[in-house]
């Protein structure tokens, strides 16, 4: 129990690093919010490694923290809604046994997006806004295929290290 | 590394995409209808490829005409008939205007 506590911790140490690092990292040069969303890729190792509880938990207490930290909390509810419907959508996928991890994480980078957007429409009843749709999801299509190869890269190589 | 469903989905992403984008367009596009205001208030949009009568209810009346493409007032119940003079609109920007009625009729 302790020894997942800690590991919790340190996944979370990470998401937060990734977090901080993608802010650092100037790559919305088309449309405003958009990310490379690298930080998908610790949501994605615990839910192919240790399942949907500790992948949707983790997430949630990432984006509450990173929030606090270094972004802003008018931004949490955009935040929140995409990185839920995004974990929910991977955890489904997953389940499915039809996708790969890349097509998993694909199909969460899209759905990220939307629900950011979802909550944007929501909250400022501004319906102009679905014009930036299609952007955003061919945006995170793109970046959740990244993210895909990346994460599997590196669950192959955790276990050649026997982790 | 891919599978087939991978691509599936990201097809399907693409094409919910496309279809998204040329879904919401045509609404931003000029030059396709025909906007109706009365004393600043939106009245009616209307398309400017669908042959229609609309009697414009406001401070008074005016019969809009939209047909073959273009829009033009019919007969109205002011003084002056300018309105009902103009030439029909057809092109983005063009509009009718009747100030004793306060009506305009706009493309765009």
């Amino acid at each position: 129990m302790s020894k997942k506590t800690a590991y919790l911790g340190l996944m979370l140490a990470l998401a937060l690093i990734l977090s901080y690092l993608e802010r650092l990292l100037p790559f919305d040069f088309a449309v405003p919010g958009i990310k490379l969303g690298l930080t998908n890729i610790v949501p994605l190792i615990l839910l192919y490694r240790d399942g949907f509880k500790y992948a949707f938990g983790l997430n949630i207490a990432r984006i509450l923290l990173a929030n606090l930290l270094f972004g802003n909390i008018f931004a949490l509810t955009y935040a929140l809604s995409g990185g839920v419907l995004s974990v929910l959508a991977m955890a489904i996928s997953k389940k499915t046994g039809l996708f790969s991890i890349t097509g998993v994480s694909m199909i969460g980078g899209t759905l990220h997006n939307v629900g950011q957007l979802a909550a944007a429409l929501i909250v400022l009843r501004a319906p102009a806004l679905i014009y930036y749709l299609p952007l955003l999801m061919v945006a995170g299509l793109a970046c959740g295929l990244l993210v895909g190869f990346t994460t599997a890269l590196v669950l192959r190589r955790l276990e050649k290290a026997g982790l | 590394m891919l599978k087939k469903a991978d691509i599936a989905a990201a097809a399907a992403i693409l094409l919910a995409a496309w279809l998204i984008f040329a879904f919401t367009l045509p609404k931003s596009k000029p030059g396709n209808t025909v906007l109706v205001t009365v004393d600043k208030q939106e009245y009616g949009r209307y398309p400017l490829s669908e042959d229609r009568t609309v009697e414009i209810k406001g401070i008074g009346t005016n019969l809009l005409v939209i047909e073959n493409g273009s829009a033009y007032v019919k007969s109205a119940d002011c003084p002056d008939k300018i309105c009902v003079n103009h030439k029909p609109i057809s092109e983005s920007g063009e509009a009718i205007v009747c100030l004793p009625n306060k009506v305009v009729v706009e493309i765009n």
